[in-house]
């Protein structure tokens, strides 16, 4: 801990070095170092390390209760971790480290999630749900709401414009004046990602995108979550039990037990893994 | 001269404090299993104090001793009150488990408002004088620092609440009781029920703010629609500041506010008294909401 | 249908003996008789076997997700028309809310003094319950101390004016401003708290503000208050009772319509939706971007705010206010217009706070009771109907793609 005891302000912005053009090395997104997370006596996080690189899908795999959600929370700043330190990349290269920022700083810096247990506003609509991703895109304030200067109303429009193209963008037109909780389950995991995307992520999180889908579904969301990354300027890393999916999605896999790192590398590597055979099948034996 | 101010200050915040804790009782109870924070508890207390006063009035004039008229009243008290709140959770609660989390709540502060009424409109608006019915204990004169009553709220609430520790910890239902504050749905699961468990901590709570209320009764010597009110809110305060849902601490908050008061209004002033607990009500849910004797949860997400 | 019966049977015998010692008996201290008026507890019985097999039919139909009162489609369907302002029809909108506005605009001129003194008591509850509907209604912070913010408005007019002999039109904006410093007062330590917390330290907070003004008296006069506040002056021109009277009824009404306006908009706006979605998820809220802390405070600004200019028009409408005029009671009873009326509906809240103000007074037999069933409202408005009366406020969204730019959007 006493390493980082210098004032937050002072490690919030170092500027990394601009690489030399001729590399093509990856340039990293969102960097994660030796992140630690106890509640109470418990550690949920063991010095994991974890790079998601610009344009890539990266999958973090594991068993129920390996931490993985505790570990996108402790990403989006909604728990502060233990010790370790988390980076996002923004699009000058600079280094942003995310300790001990608000959620919704990190969020306006260009990270963006969806829950594993479906959290829309589900008595608003399906737009305004995705309009209320814009709001840290957005700046009118109460006077501006009040008076309706030409600026509120153009920039209210445009809100909305953005918003109904984003609902397009993952199917949902059609619904978009429906409230969030009359939604099917599939259309409400959709939805959760448009209003992700509402705030103009770098780095878009999944925790379980396909969770509770039917095969066909899974399929469509397995080309949608691939088209958004082909088509805007997006990094993702996501949280899946189904292994087709992960398999055939991501670029770079993650395994994760009792909170540490077993495994990594590409979908191939994993899979042989004998660590990661046992950490799966090994399981086989307690039930 | 000084330290006997003190020793009588004391005593008497011991005395309030016991009150508090009884009351806090309940809320710590039903919080512990519902996490509702049953705002009418207060009115369920004041109802206790009513009924006892009408009880000891109809036995009073019919000519019963006056020793006989307090046990009676006081236990008709508690068997009204525990029907009170048995009634109150059937109506108010019930029929909104799993509803957002204010709803119950708004259902409360409304529940609470419409037992004062009902209260107000079938008796009065007045104060009511509550017969002298403790007899005289020569033998706190010589040690001077405490009445008849003050002594008879200091036993009966001790016992009372030694009752309770032994019912919590070694009863079936007691032992049921821990079981669902700690895990509702593992409590369902082994067969525990759930619906019965929640009447009984609201019977149990209820039973225990009515014995307040005619302890009170009989130390104040009057009673009106309007004492719950206060009474409850100062008992919350006293639930929160020894940890919600913690039964031990219920006991020391109470207490501890008791005396607190009981100095403030001692040394510096008696109109400070009520804003003292609001005041220490505010600070600790701001500062320290787990209280003296509460776990701190993590948020779940 | 026996088991029906038997039922509400029990539930009234249940509740006769519930109900027999508060009810049955009245002690007469002075004679040293008791009166049993069992009468009273039998006919409860009754009512409660009634009650009872209403009660269970209205759960059978909410448990089959039914209306709990359907009315026949016709009423319905002009109700709706009725309650749907921003409705489609926007020359019926326009002509009802004529209608309404002449109404009220005359109503000073046609009617008692003693009826405009009622109206305006109803108007500034009007606007206090849709203040209290920004925290509670529109962001979802149960807030129980409201009162505390009328009564810092009101004795900032009444002390600025006994002691600097400032006037009601700039003490105004200076009750406003101050209700403001008191809410962040409040919501800066509590915007951590959870939301039945939150009630409790507000509700607290109330109480505390009650007592100080009751307990400094050199300041506030302590239980005596303040006397002699003027009524708003109108460029010094000479005002007899009724006068005034009818120019604060203006005051009143104006400052409602302003409310109101104020209200729709900000609800539909950047700032409202985020309101909206803090009542929804709070951490989602986060995710999303939106700084809670801005929010909620935002939201306890403005809606002490309201509070804060209804306490300045109040002081100046009764010329003597006191801490009594201040209690929890004045907050549950805003609470329950809000309830009532609809958690964030305008239509709701407004026709809400008229029906709760003005039925006791005009329904005398009613009044003595008025607070046993604002209670009683409360509980079944949660249990039935927690949205409210009125719902169904939806904006409408004019989307480019699909409307066209359209440049005879209406205002």
């Amino acid at each position: 801990m006493s390493q980082y005891s210098e004032t937050p302000d002072a490690r919030r912005n170092e500027t990394m070095k601009p690489e030399d053009a001729a590399t093509s090395a990856p340039r990293p997104v969102l960097e994660v170092e030796e992140l630690t997370q106890d509640f109470g006596g418990l550690r949920a996080l063991n010095e994991l390390d974890l790079t998601v690189n610009e344009g890539e899908i990266v999958a973090l795999i594991g068993p129920n209760g390996a931490g993985k959600t505790t570990f996108f929370n402790c990403v989006t700043g909604i728990y502060t971790p233990t010790e370790g330190r988390v980076y996002l990349h923004d699009a000058q290269k600079r280094r942003h480290l995310l300790n001990g920022r608000k959620p919704h700083d990190i969020t306006a810096m260009g990270m963006a999630r969806t829950f594993q247990n479906i959290r829309l506003f589900g008595d608003m609509t399906v737009l305004e749900n995705v309009m209320i991703g814009r709001h840290c895109r957005t700046r009118t304030g109460i006077w501006g709401a009040l008076t309706r200067t030409p600026f509120a109303r153009r920039e209210e429009q445009e809100t909305i414009d953005i918003s109904y193209d984003l609902l397009e963008s993952v199917h949902l037109a059609q619904f978009w004046n429906e409230r969030a909780h009359n939604l099917p389950y599939g259309a409400q995991r959709r939805l959760e990602i448009a209003r992700a995307l509402a705030t103009n992520p770098r780095m878009l999180l999944l925790d379980e995108p396909v969770a509770g889908m039917n095969p066909q579904e899974t399929k469509e969301l397995e080309e949608l979550v691939r088209h958004l990354r082909d088509s805007r300027d997006l990094s993702i890393l996501l949280i899946e039990h189904d292994m087709g999916m992960v398999m055939s999605l991501s670029d770079r896999i993650y395994v994760m037990e009792y909170g540490s790192r077993i495994a990594s590398g590409t979908p191939e590597e994993v899979r042989a893994n004998p660590r990661v055979i046992q950490a799966y099948l090994g399981e086989s034996d307690d039930a | 001269m000084d330290f006997q101010y003190f020793i009588e200050l004391f005593f008497g915040g011991l005395t309030r404090g016991s009150i508090y804790a009884l009351i806090a009782l309940g809320y710590t109870l039903v919080y512990g299993i519902i996490e509702l924070i049953n705002f009418a508890h207060g009115e369920i207390y004041m109802l206790g104090a009513f009924t006892a006063l009408l009880v000891a009035g109809v036995l009073g004039i019919m000519g019963f001793p006056a020793g006989g008229i307090l046990v009676v009243a006081a236990l008709a008290a508690v068997v009204w009150s525990a029907a009170y709140g048995y009634t109150l959770e059937k109506v108010a609660y019930k029929p909104l488990r799993g509803a957002p989390r204010l709803s119950p709540l708004i259902s409360a502060i409304g529940m609470s408002i419409f037992l004062q009424n009902y209260v107000l409109l079938a008796q009065t608006s007045d104060y009511v004088p509550f017969p002298r019915l403790l007899p005289e204990m020569e033998f706190l004169d010589e040690i001077g620092v405490m009445g008849p009553s003050d002594f008879l709220i200091l036993v009966t609430s001790t016992l009372a609440m030694i009752a309770l520790s032994l019912f919590i910890r070694f009863t079936r239902m007691g032992k049921a009781m821990r079981a669902t504050a700690q895990n509702r749905k593992m409590a369902l699961l082994l067969g525990i029920n759930a619906d019965r468990i929640i009447s009984l901590t609201f019977i149990v709570g209820s039973a225990l703010a009515a014995l307040g209320g005619v302890l009170i009764a009989s130390h104040m010597g009057q009673v009106n629609f309007g004492i719950g009110f206060l009474a409850g809110l100062k008992a919350f305060t006293a639930a929160v500041l020894g940890g919600i849902g913690s039964i031990p601490g219920a006991m020391v908050g109470g207490l501890v506010l008791g005396i607190a008061e009981s100095l403030t209004t001692g040394y510096l002033s008696g109109n400070y008294e009520d804003s003292l607990a609001f005041g220490l009500l505010i600070l600790i849910l701001i500062f320290r909401p787990d209280g003296i004797l509460g776990k701190a949860k993590v948020q779940k997400v | 249908m026996i088991n029906y019966f038997g039922k509400a049977l029990l539930a009234s015998c249940w509740f006769m003996l519930l109900t027999l010692p508060v009810m049955g008996i009245r002690l007469n201290s002075v004679d040293q008789t008791v009166e049993w008026q069992l009468g009273r507890v039998a006919l409860l019985g009754v009512a409660i076997f009634f009650l009872s097999m209403l009660w269970t039919w209205c759960f059978s139909r909410k448990a089959r997700g039914q209306a709990i009162v359907s009315l026949p489609p016709a009423v319905s369907g002009s109700l709706k028309q009725l309650f749907s302002l921003p409705g489609r029809n926007a020359h019926t909108r326009a002509v009802s809310l004529g209608i309404v506005l002449v109404v009220m605009l005359a109503m000073p001129h046609v009617s008692s003094f003693y009826q405009t003194n009622i109206m305006i008591s109803a108007l500034l509850y009007v606007m206090l319950a849709l203040g209290l509907n920004i925290a509670v209604g529109i962001a979802g912070q149960l807030v129980l101390g409201y009162v505390a913010f009328y009564a810092v408005g009101a004795y900032t007019y009444a002390l600025l004016n006994q002691a600097f002999g400032i006037g009601f039109w700039a003490c105004l904006p200076v009750g406003g401003f101050m209700a403001v410093l008191f809410g962040l007062a409040l919501g800066f330590p509590v915007l951590r708290l959870r939301g039945d917390y939150l009630a409790i330290v507000t509700l607290g907070f109330g109480e505390i503000v009650r007592l100080t003004l009751l307990n400094w008296a050199s300041l506030t006069g302590g239980s005596g208050g303040i006397k002699d506040i003027p009524a708003p002056g109108f460029f010094g021109m000479d005002m007899d009772i009724n006068m005034s009277t009818m120019f604060v009824y203006y005051i009143v009404l104006a400052a409602v319509i302003i409310t109101i306006v104020v209200i729709s908009r900000l609800k539909n706006s950047r700032v409202g939706l985020a309101l909206q979605a803090l009542r929804e998820d709070e951490i989602a809220c986060e995710a999303m971007g939106i700084n809670l802390a801005r929010v909620k405070l935002s939201a306890f600004a403005l809606s002490s705010c309201w509070a804060g200019f209804a306490g300045v028009i109040f002081a100046a409408k009764t010329s003597f206010i006191n801490p009594a005029s201040f209690t929890f009671m004045e907050s549950a009873m805003i609470l329950s217009m809000v309830v009532l009326g609809g958690m964030g509906s305008i239509v709701g809240v407004v026709i809400a706070a008229m029906i709760l103000i003005l039925a006791p007074e005009y329904l005398r037999a009613f009044s003595e009771y008025r607070m046993l069933i604002f209670g009683a409202i409360m509980v079944i408005m949660m249990i039935f109907r927690p949205q409210g009366l009125v719902t169904g406020e939806r904006r409408r969204y004019r989307i480019t793609k699909l409307h066209g730019n359209a440049a005879k959007e209406r205002a």
